[in-house]
C-alpha cells in the first residue's frame, strides 16, 4: 500500500486490456467457455468456472477454520445487501448439498430494521420489511426481524462478556433461562429429533412460523413512534457521520448478539466481503482502533465469549460478490444507508472507501494485500476473553481497553476543558483511571455539552472498573438523568433503554469511537505475537503537559 | 433523445443491482438497485442514442448519461471521464473488462448495466 510507483505499478502498467470488442479470449479454467468476469488481472472465468470458484472458495473458508460445529444454530446476520444476501444464498445452496458435501449446522436469519437511524418514513420501511420477509419466506430459514428501535428494550446484560461472567445477574440470568426454554422450544417443534441439518423440503416444515411467537419482545411488533423519535434524536445529537457509523454498528451488533443469545445460537455469521474488511481495516486504523483490527477484521471474532462472530465472505471481493448475484439472481434487497448519497468526504467510512477502491483501480492488488495483512493479525492474548483476566472493556465494542491504567493521569482541571470539568471531578477518582477520558468522549459522542451535570452521587469504584462492577454501578444512572441540559442525556435517561442508559453512565469509551471528535494516540498496528503495544498517547491525551 | 438523420442505436442502461448504482430491472422478486437513486428512481432506462459522426463507445455514453439520465450528484456516479471506482459496468452480462472497457463500441440492442459496490448504494 505505502509502496505505491514502485512493486505495484507494474502489473498496472504491464497489463495490456484486452482492447477488442471480441471476445476471442478463453475462460482461463475450462479453456473453452466465454468468459464473462475478469477476477484478478488477466483471469477470466467462464460462467460455470465461475460458480464453482464462488461456491469452493465459502466451503473452503468455513471447511479451514473448523469453527462450526455439526448441528450449531447458527445466525447469518442480513441486511439485505449484496454481500449477506450472497452469504445466505451460499449456505442455502449448501444445505440443499447431497450428503456428503453437505453444510450440517442449522441455520437463521435475522435482519435489523435501522430505518430509523437513517431517517426513513415509517411507509417506506414498511415497504423494505416486506420486501425483505418475501425473501425470508422464499429461504425458508427461521428469521428474526428486529428494529433497531429495541435497543431501548435490551437488558444490560447485553454489554458484558458472557464468558468471563460465571456469576450471573438477574438479567444475564433471564436471558440464559429464556434462551434455554427456547432452544427447548424448537426442539420440541422438530418433532422427534431428526437430524439437526434439515434437508430443503424439511425447513418449511419445520419451521412453519419463523416469526419469532415464543418472544413476545422481538416479533414484527412496530415499534412505537415514541421509540423511533428516540432513536431518531439519538441519531440526530451525534453529530459526525464517522460518529453516527460506529453508533450504529455497536448498536447493531449489540442487538444481532442479544437475538443470538435468547434464541441459542452461538455462532454469527456476517457477510463482510474481503474488499469490505480491506476497507474496514483502514478505517478502524484511522479510527485509532489499530489494536483491535485482528476482532474487527479477521475470520473469527470472539470478543463477545459466548457467541462467535464469524465472516465467511471473507474471501470474496465485492466485484465477485455482484457478478455472483447478478448471474444466479440472488435477490437482495436496496436499503438505503446512513451513507446514502453522501459525499465522499462525508465520513472516514467513506473517504476510505474511496481511497481504497481508487487505489484498486490503479493497483489491482490493493485490495488483497491489505486483506493479506489482516491475515496475519494475531490477537493478543491478554485480550481472548477466555485467557485473560477480565479488564476493563469498552462498553460499546466490548474490546478490552487498550491501556494503561496505572499510568493514566488523575483528573485535573487540564481535562476539564470546555465545561466537562464538573462531569470529569464528579467521577474523578484516582482509580478510575480512565475516567476523564470516557466522561469527556461520552458527551462529545453525543454531541452534547453538560456543564452543570454533576455526578457526585455514584460512589466511585475502588478498581478499575470490572463488567461486574459497571453492572452494579447503578447510581450513574441517576448522574446522567439528573438536572441539567437535557438534550441527549434526558432522552437517554427518559426512553433510554436500560443498556444505553447504563452505557452513558459509566461508558469507558476508548478513543476509538470518537471519530474525528477528539485527537486520539496514535493508533496501533499490533503484527505479529506477544501482547499490544501499550500506547502512551493516552497520557498525552490527557495530559497534553508530558512529553512522550 | 431524438435519432437524427445517420444511423442511431437502440438499447437499454440499467442501473442499480444493489448498492449504489445500477441494477438490472429484475426478472424477479427484489431487485432494487441503488444507483437508480441517482437516476430519479428509475431503474431501466430504453434509450435511443442519437447518430453522430463518431461511433458511440462506452466513454460517449458516459458523457451521454451524464447529461441525459443523471439526475443528481453525478459526481457519484462519474469521475474523471470513467465511472467512479467501486462501480461495476455489465455490457451484456459480461465484465466490461473483457471488452475494451471505455472504448468499447456499442452495437444496436445493446444492454449495459451499472452496478454499485460502494457502501450505502
Amino acid at each position: 500500500m505505502c509502496q505505491v510507483g514502485e512493486d505495484y505499478a507494474e502489473p498496472a502498467s504491464e497489463e495490456p486490456p484486452p482492447r477488442q470488442p471480441g471476445r476471442e479470449q478463453k475462460c482461463v479454467k475450462c479453456k473453452e467457455g466465454l468468459p464473462v468476469v475478469v477476477i484478478r488481472a488477466g483471469d477470466a472465468f467462464c460462467r460455470d468456472c465461475f460458480k464453482a470458484f464462488y461456491i469452493h472458495k465459502f466451503r473452503a473458508v468455513l471447511g479451514k477454520n473448523r469453527l462450526i460445529f455439526p448441528g450449531e444454530k447458527v445466525l447469518l446476520a442480513w441486511s439485505g445487501g449484496p454481500s449477506s444476501s450472497s452469504m445466505v444464498w451460499q449456505v442455502l445452496e449448501g444445505l440443499s448439498r447431497e450428503s456428503a458435501k453437505r453444510l450440517r449446522f442449522v441455520p437463521g436469519i435475522v435482519c435489523i430494521d435501522e430505518g430509523a437511524a437513517c431517517g426513513l418514513s415509517p411507509e417506506a420501511r414498511a415497504k423494505t420489511l416486506a420486501e425483505m420477509k418475501l425473501i425470508l419466506q422464499t429461504v425458508g430459514f427461521p428469521w428474526h426481524v428486529v428494529a433497531l428501535e429495541e435497543v431501548f428494550d435490551l437488558p444490560p446484560s447485553v454489554l458484558r462478556c458472557f464468558a468471563q461472567e460465571p456469576v450471573e445477574t438477574e438479567g444475564a440470568y433471564k436471558a440464559a433461562v429464556d434462551s434455554f426454554l427456547q432452544q427447548q422450544h424448537v426442539l420440541g417443534a422438530e418433532g422427534a429429533g431428526d437430524s439437526p441439518s434439515l434437508a430443503q423440503g424439511e425447513e418449511q416444515l419445520s419451521w412453519p412460523c419463523t416469526q419469532d411467537p415464543q418472544n413476545p419482545q422481538s416479533p414484527d411488533r412496530p415499534p412505537t413512534a415514541a421509540q423511533t423519535e428516540a432513536l431518531s434524536r439519538l441519531f440526530d445529537s451525534v453529530k459526525t457521520l464517522t460518529a453516527k457509523e460506529e453508533l450504529l454498528q455497536a448498536l447493531r451488533t449489540h442487538l444481532i448478539l442479544h437475538v443470538a443469545r435468547t434464541h441459542g445460537y452461538s455462532k454469527v455469521m456476517t457477510g463482510d466481503s474481503c474488499t469490505r474488511l480491506a476497507i474496514k481495516l483502514m478505517t478502524s486504523l484511522a479510527l485509532g482502533r489499530g489494536a483491535f483490527l485482528a476482532w474487527d477484521t479477521g475470520f473469527s471474532d470472539e470478543r463477545h465469549g459466548d457467541v462467535v462472530v464469524v465472516r465467511p465472505m471473507r474471501e470474496h471481493t465485492l466485484k465477485e460478490v455482484a457478478f455472483y448475484n447478478h448471474l444466479f439472481a440472488v435477490p437482495s434487497v436496496f436499503t438505503p444507508a446512513l451513507d446514502t448519497k453522501a459525499p465522499e468526504k462525508a465520513s472516514i467510512h467513506r473517504l476510505m472507501e474511496a481511497f481504497m477502491l481508487r487505489l484498486q483501480d490503479q493497483f489491482p492488488s490493493t485490495v488483497s494485500t491489505v486483506y493479506r495483512t489482516s491475515e496475519k493479525l494475531v490477537k493478543a492474548p491478554r485480550d481472548g476473553c477466555a485467557a485473560s483476566p477480565p479488564g476493563p472493556r469498552c462498553l460499546l465494542c466490548m474490546c478490552a481497553l487498550d491501556i494503561d491504567t496505572a499510568g493514566l493521569c488523575l483528573p485535573s482541571p487540564g481535562c476539564s476543558e470546555e465545561g466537562i470539568g464538573e462531569w470529569v471531578l464528579g467521577f474523578s477518582s484516582p482509580l478510575v483511571p480512565s475516567a476523564p477520558l470516557y466522561l469527556q468522549t461520552v458527551p462529545r459522542l453525543l454531541g452534547l455539552r453538560l456543564p452543570c451535570i454533576c455526578p457526585r452521587r455514584s460512589p466511585p469504584p475502588h478498581r478499575p472498573l470490572h463488567p461486574a462492577v459497571l453492572q452494579g454501578w447503578g447510581g450513574c444512572r441517576a448522574a446522567v438523568g439528573g438536572p441539567g441540559p437535557v438534550r441527549g442525556a434526558a432522552l437517554l435517561s427518559q426512553g433510554g433503554p436500560p443498556s444505553l442508559r447504563h452505557r452513558a453512565a459509566v461508558l469507558r469509551l476508548p478513543r476509538e469511537h470518537e471519530g474525528l471528535a477528539l485527537p486520539g494516540p496514535p493508533a496501533t498496528l499490533h503484527l505479529g505475537r506477544g501482547p499490544a503495544p501499550q500506547p502512551e498517547g493516552l497520557h498525552r491525551a490527557a495530559d497534553p503537559g508530558v512529553p512522550g | 433523445a431524438t435519432p437524427p438523420a445517420s444511423r442511431s442505436l437502440r438499447g437499454s442502461v440499467s442501473l442499480g443491482d444493489e448498492a449504489v448504482c445500477p441494477g438490472i430491472e429484475a426478472h424477479d422478486r427484489a431487485w432494487r438497485g441503488g444507483a437508480e437513486l441517482l437516476f430519479d428512481g428509475v431503474k431501466k432506462h430504453q434509450v435511443t442514442l442519437p447518430g453522430q459522426e463518431e461511433p458511440w463507445d462506452i466513454r460517449n455514453l458516459l458523457v451521454w448519461i451524464k447529461k441525459n439520465l443523471l439526475k443528481e450528484r453525478p459526481e457519484l456516479f462519474i469521475q474523471g471521464d470513467s465511472v467512479r471506482p467501486g462501480i461495476l459496468v455489465l455490457i451484456n452480462d459480461a465484465d466490461w473488462e473483457l471488452l475494451g472497457e471505455l472504448d468499447y463500441q456499442l452495437q444496436d440492442q445493446d444492454s449495459i448495466l451499472f452496478i454499485s459496490t460502494l457502501h450505502g448504494g
